[in-house]
């Protein structure tokens, strides 16, 4: 059984001038001890649909409708003082910014230990112990002098080391990392990924890695979900997604990312921006960006379907549709884009027969 | 066009257009005089920039990546005259940059050499429409005068970066943010520049948005022959599009070289270190181990080599002896380990 189940989340923002539709009817899964990626550019949703899962939406924004189902009990209808109980115990959080989460008056020692005796039933003493145990597999040297400091006495990663163990504390099934590594240096990054994914498999517990860093997923998840204005573009093994992107955006956001093996002089660029919420356009939201649309994409909109070894929202891989053709040029393109054609300057350029 | 086609016969035999020599930047970090009379604290100085040497030659770009507070930031804006350098200076198309900048001449020179700013957000006014914004340094310059030549030329700007002169009545905050670091670019193009400092133009954007505007930057060092000095932490960045690259490391050059040669061979222990922990798409769940360590503090740094504490082939003399920049094995570097052919 999964250990977290989002199933048709809406999350909205009700303003003056309308409501607002951040989260368009999102689901998917995590099994217990597995890395899921969440991917997108900014303001696509990576970072809400964490902070729905976490009980942690801004007010005016709302789950409008869809289910958060965490070991089989729904989370997203409980009041703040049982959600409170589930933050910490159940499901940890880490956030970007290592400064801003922790408290800067109490010493990194109270902070812990009050995480730890708020969620288990232990001593204080106990507690300590478990507080210095944790800094320690953090890999913080002089862990029992150090416990003693405040956050301001800290590095930047020594800092996120410090919230992972905060985050660690009541040992909890799944932790919400939303870009933990973006505010650090990359010699700093490669240390903080490497530990979280220590931590969690040895400690069981599965992980909801948000990020924008195709790098940083590519080594750590097991599975990814691409975010495009606020829906799931392509969910997939995360080999699969990297290596044989389903959703053109996916194929799109993968070769705009400067490579270390190819020598181009160009990068393939998507052309225009994310569309903003009160503007997303019918049918597909990426069609007025896409290189393959059809005349099917700006009227209806798709919703995930299995292409290949992931599920991507697209109607190119749509079996019953008459445009089946286009299965056959997407599965074409998808061989040439694995063989390295995304060197060539034109490969974003608009396919002719794609064009309705 | 034609600046692109002279400087190609021009670079053989002319010196550099960017030369820095031994350019160097102390901030004093001291507490209040009261304090350091009534604690008997001494003076705290910062070397933010120590010795950097370097050339450009025109239409080239020079990247300089490093990790925070390395000092890459300080070079460029001591090369575009916010700073003045505390020792050393900076030669720009065979003149005294430094000292040019105090006369009157200096507004020619500041003409020639602009800047592209790492935040898109901040560096625009927002109470600015685009027209006034992009030809500010045309009026300052006097460059222009009247107000259909100035719009002409602003509408102009804006379709060389890709955007529509029908913007130019627009707000900063009207725009996405890599339109934002467009119009920043086409502001630093308004005074025809012949060089351009960019400090980590593209690192607030997103991947793909970061794509077009690497991609306009290319396209105009092509047109217009631009020298570009292009700062970035992001070395798949850096891969893309210099030529040479210079690996900085609290202050100082720790490698200078070739693109082709540096990611092909590199030879600091910090070059290495900085490539190896670059994450890699190729290699889904590939296992690492990290170098561990972090970068010291700048106000106190490690005698000799400063990255002797993190580094795996230190040994008695990188603790004691600073490494100078060097050329060894064809590149530019400094590294005891290197020299004595340990590694």
């Amino acid at each position: 059984m999964s250990l977290l189940q989002v199933k048709n989340l809406v999350v909205e923002f009700p303003g003056r001038r309308g409501t607002l539709r951040a989260l368009d009817d999102i689901s998917f899964e995590i099994a217990p001890g597995e890395i899921l990626g969440v991917v997108g550019e900014s303001g696509a949703g990576k970072s809400l649909t964490g902070a729905a899962i976490i009980g942690l939406l801004e007010p005016p924004g709302r789950v409008a409708s869809g289910e958060i189902v965490l070991e089989g009990r729904r989370i997203d209808q409980l009041d703040a003082d049982a959600m409170r109980h589930i933050r910490g115990r159940k499901i940890g959080a880490i956030f970007q910014d290592p400064l801003t989460s922790l408290n800067p008056l109490y010493t990194v020692g109270r902070q812990l230990t009050e995480t730890i005796r708020a969620h288990l039933d232990v001593s204080d003493s106990e507690a300590r112990r478990r507080a210095i145990e944790l800094l320690k597999d953090t890999g913080i040297p002089a862990a029992e002098q150090r416990i003693e400091h405040y956050p301001h006495q800290f590095s930047g990663g020594m800092r996120q080391r410090v919230v992972i163990a905060l985050a660690l504390a009541a040992e909890p099934k799944l932790i919400v990392a939303d870009e933990p590594t973006t505010a650090l240096d990359v010699s700093i990054q490669a240390q903080i990924i490497q530990l979280l994914k220590r931590l969690c498999r040895e400690r069981g517990a599965a992980v909801m890695l948000i990020t924008h860093d195709m790098g940083v997923i590519a080594e750590t998840c097991d599975r990814v979900a691409v975010m495009y204005a606020g829906r799931v573009a392509e969910i997939g093994p995360v080999h699969e997604v990297i290596h044989q992107p389903a959703h053109p955006y996916t194929g799109g956001l993968m070769a705009a990312i400067p490579d270390m093996t190819s020598d181009r002089e160009r990068l393939n660029q998507i052309d225009g921006a994310m569309p903003r919420l009160n503007a997303i356009p019918q049918g597909c939201a990426y069609n007025p960006r896409c290189p393959r649309v059809f005349e099917r994409c700006t009227r209806e909109r798709p919703d995930l379907m299995p292409a290949g070894a992931t599920l991507a929202a697209c109607w190119l891989h749509d079996a019953t549709d008459p445009h089946i053709g286009q299965a056959a040029l997407a599965a074409q393109h998808e061989r040439a884009l694995a063989e390295g054609e995304r060197a060539a300057p034109d490969a974003g350029a608009p396919i002719a027969e794609m064009n309705p | 066009m034609s600046a692109a086609t002279e400087s190609a016969g021009v670079a053989v035999a002319a010196p550099a257009l960017v030369q820095a020599s031994d350019l160097a930047k102390t901030f004093d970090v001291s507490a209040p005089w009261l304090n350091r009379v009534l604690e008997r604290k001494p003076r705290t100085l910062l070397h933010a920039v120590d010795g950097v040497s370097f050339e450009i030659e025109r239409g080239k770009t020079l990247a300089l990546v490093g990790e925070s507070g390395c000092g890459k930031s300080t070079v460029a804006r001591l090369l575009v005259g916010l700073y003045e350098p505390t020792r050393g200076g900076f030669r720009f198309d065979d003149q005294d940059a430094h000292a040019a900048f105090k006369t009157a001449e200096g507004r020619k020179l500041r003409r020639r050499i602009q800047m592209i700013f790492q935040d898109p957000y901040a560096s625009l006014n927002p109470r600015w429409i685009v027209e006034d914004i992009i030809g500010e340094p045309l009026r300052e310059h006097g460059l222009l005068s009247g107000r259909e030549a100035l719009s002409d030329r602003v509408g102009e700007l804006l379709k060389s970066v890709g955007l529509s002169p029908l913007d130019m009545v627009k707000y900063p905050h009207q725009f996405s943010g890599g339109q934002r670091q467009r119009i920043s670019i086409a502001r630093a193009l308004a005074t025809s520049p012949e060089f351009l400092v960019c400090d980590e133009p593209t690192s607030a954007l997103d991947v793909s948005v970061q794509a077009q505007v690497l991609n306009i930057m290319k396209e105009l060092q092509r047109e217009r022959g631009l020298t570009y000095l292009f700062i970035s932490h992001n070395l798949a960045v850096v891969r893309h599009v210099s030529d040479q690259v210079g690996v900085m490391y609290l202050g100082r050059l720790v490698e200078l070289a070739d693109k082709q040669t540096l990611f092909a061979a590199p030879q600091h222990p910090y070059t290495r270190m900085l490539l190896d922990a670059i994450p890699q798409m190729k290699h889904t769940g590939r296992a690492r181990t990290p170098v561990q360590g972090e970068v010291p503090n700048p106000l106190n740094p490690p005698t000799g080599c400063a990255f002797h504490p993190r580094c795996p082939h230190a040994n008695a003399r990188c603790s004691a002896e600073r490494p100078v920049l060097q050329t060894l094995r064809g590149v530019r570097v400094a590294c005891h380990a290197v020299q004595e052919g340990r590694i």
